[in-house]
């Protein structure tokens, strides 16, 4: 065994609060979470549970007049949440930068897509512009977009949605981060363009070492590159493990019901798909106790009245639940019928 | 090995057009705005080079050679009040009426343009405090605000400029923060921060390159109305002063004649209607073959 080096990035009891409307809005509350240089760590969850919010804090995002953190947030060693304009600066793009969701939108169109290459090249490090392009062909190459020389001068409006994606992936690491957040990128993208891209990732991830945070609500695509999920419930992980562990013996009952929602190839047809009855809390209202306890059939009174904390169940897989003891029983359970 | 298979299937790597070249390939398919295009091109090219073309002296006057009407001998278009060749006249004042009219729209571009922009992009109460100063000049109809400001500080060219400058820079100003205001809560801006780069660098890049061109295109289609009040304070007496020849200020002196040679007093307005008209179709032309993506 190695020694243990220092987690590339460190979130700790980060709390991020939004007092733009009437009633402050806790958007994330007590996020523990550290990711090891090289891995891949996906944060699932429904929209509004906290988990593009927790993203978009580790660049400081978020408008500060408006937002308050709290908890610390370590980037190889250092806190973005106390960083000056300048280091900020520097830390985004470079250190860690940033897939997003649609790639029409998150880039300029009046730009050609080579041009917003070069200039977050030339942003970041005092290369010509010449030795800018050639980096920006590069990196078409590497992300394989088919004649790269062409699609460097092309508009983001002249590319397919597959391509763009492609074009956005090349942005993002144009100045060699070593953390990348992917913030549902293959949601707006065909299934079939979708595996292609997630592959990609998947592939670039491993080559380059980097680091990725992956935000999706798809079980299926976090599985597929994630070593760890850490599920989102409320603006909390309420279960983190590795995924094997987490797919396999959920043991938060929010894991267990996303799980049986998925609508699996083997499902008989004209069955019902099983829901999670309700609806997420009001993240400005939330209950006193578990913040999943109003949907949950194991919740008793003692849920309902304390908030749960984290107990690990097993090596690295760690739960926010009081009724660990229900799941596992049922878990058994579930093994023998099936 | 393999790309380079690709390239061969799709044929020679053609460069993709730049904007700028798909906007003026699609402008030149307009036939409407070609033309005006083209009048108007004319007009700047007969104001450059007045000196060569003006047959006669635009300021020498004769008493008895008085309102001769169009079709005299050696004055095609006639003479006015004074005996003064009126075609020589029209084409002098294409040069004050065109400078009258595209300086103010200039001057308000930058000044409107910054104090949008300023107000979009930092929003919160610097929006407020520019866009409701902004607002106040916009209580008044132009026209008038124009005509108040000149006649408070006298007539005179410079005072004409300072006076339609500040008529055109809340509706420059109001377009700009509209624009900005849309284009900063847009994801590629949020993008572009999260790629570092600095609140300047995204206004000078993401919001001025979005910006920029409405902005343009909107300021195009105010030089016909500068032009018009420019030659309505002159009507008044309140911007060139004479013996300048300028199409407003000659209305105003013909109109005495209006009874004895109605289509010469028409002349200075027949030029105003046609410059202004075309700068109207030019910008009309241009905003919809800027308009790429629709």
């Amino acid at each position: 065994m190695t020694i243990k080096e220092r987690p590339i990035l460190e979130i700790k009891n980060l709390s991020v609060t939004f007092t733009a409307g009437r009633k402050p809005v806790r958007a994330v509350d007590g996020v523990d979470l550290s990711v090891a240089r090289g891995e891949v760590v996906a944060l699932l969850g429904e929209s509004g549970s906290g988990k593009s919010v927790t993203l978009r804090t580790i660049l400081r995002l978020h408008n500060e007049r408006r937002t308050k953190m709290e908890g610390s947030l370590l980037v190889r060693g250092s806190d973005v949440l106390k960083m000056k304009t300048r280091e900020l600066g520097d830390l985004r793009g470079r250190t860690v930068s940033m897939i997003f969701q649609e790639p029409m939108l998150a880039m300029d169109p009046v730009y050609s897509v080579g041009q917003q290459i070069i200039e977050v090249i030339r942003k970041h490090e005092p290369v010509s512009y010449e030795e800018a392009r050639k980096r920006a062909l590069h990196l078409f190459e590497r992300v394989r977009i088919p004649s790269p020389e062409r699609r460097l001068d092309a508009y983001p409006h002249e590319m397919s949605g597959g391509m763009r994606q492609r074009a956005m992936i090349a942005l993002a690491l144009a100045c060699k981060p070593e953390i990348l957040l992917a913030d549902e990128p293959t949601t707006a993208l065909d299934a079939t363009v979708q595996v292609q891209i997630l592959l990609l990732l998947r592939e670039l991830q491993h080559e380059l070492g980097l680091s990725v945070i992956f935000v999706t609500h798809d079980i299926g695509v976090a599985v597929e590159v994630a070593d760890r999920i850490a599920v989102m419930y409320a603006g909390r992980i309420v279960e983190i493990g590795p995924v094997r562990s987490v797919i396999r013996t959920p043991r938060h009952p929010y894991t267990r019901g996303l799980l049986s929602t998925r609508g699996h190839g083997g499902r008989l047809s004209g069955k019902r798909l099983p829901a999670i009855p309700g609806s997420p809390p009001d993240l400005a209202n939330l209950p006193p106790g578990c913040a999943f306890a109003p949907r949950c059939a194991l919740a008793d009174d003692r849920c309902r009245a304390q908030a749960p904390s984290p107990t690990t169940v097993d090596e690295g897989h760690v739960v926010r639940c009081l009724r660990t003891d229900a799941t596992t029983q049922s878990l058994a359970a579930a093994d023998v019928s099936a | 090995m393999l790309l380079a298979d690709k390239q061969a299937t799709l044929g020679p790597i053609t460069r993709s057009p730049g904007y700028w070249t798909t906007v003026w390939r699609r402008f030149r398919r307009d036939p409407v705005a070609m033309f005006a295009l083209l009048v108007i091109l004319a007009i700047i090219v007969v104001a450059i080079l007045a000196p060569y073309i003006a047959p006669q002296d635009p300021y020498k006057g004769m008493s008895l050679r008085r309102l001769k009407p169009p079709g005299t001998p050696g004055f095609i278009l006639g003479t006015d009040e004074l005996g003064r060749d009126m075609l020589s006249r029209l084409i002098y004042g294409a040069r004050l009426s065109l400078f009258m009219g595209v300086t103010p729209v200039i001057f308000a571009l930058v000044i409107g343009s910054v104090i949008g922009i300023v107000a979009g992009y930092v929003g919160g109460w610097l929006n407020t405090v520019l866009m409701r100063t902004i607002d106040v000049f916009f209580a008044f109809p132009s026209v008038l605000l124009a005509i108040a400001l000149s006649g408070a500080l006298g007539a005179g060219i410079t005072n004409g400029l300072v006076s339609l400058t500040v008529v055109f820079v809340p509706p420059i100003a109001r377009v700009a923060e509209s624009v900005t205001t849309s284009v900063r809560t847009r994801d590629f801006v949020e993008a572009a921060r999260a790629s570092g780069a600095s609140a300047l660098t995204i206004i000078r890049v993401q919001v001025l390159g979005n910006v920029l061109g409405p902005i343009f295109v909107y300021a195009m289609s105010l030089i016909a109305v500068s032009m018009i009040l420019a030659s309505g304070l002159s009507f008044l007496g309140l911007g060139v002063k004479p013996p300048e020849p300028e199409w407003g200020l000659m209305l105003n002196t013909l109109r005495t004649a209006i009874y004895t040679q109605p289509l010469l007093c028409a002349l200075p307005g027949l030029m105003i209607f046609v410059t202004s008209i075309s700068f109207n179709l030019l910008t009309d032309g241009l905003r919809s073959a800027m308009d790429i993506k629709a």
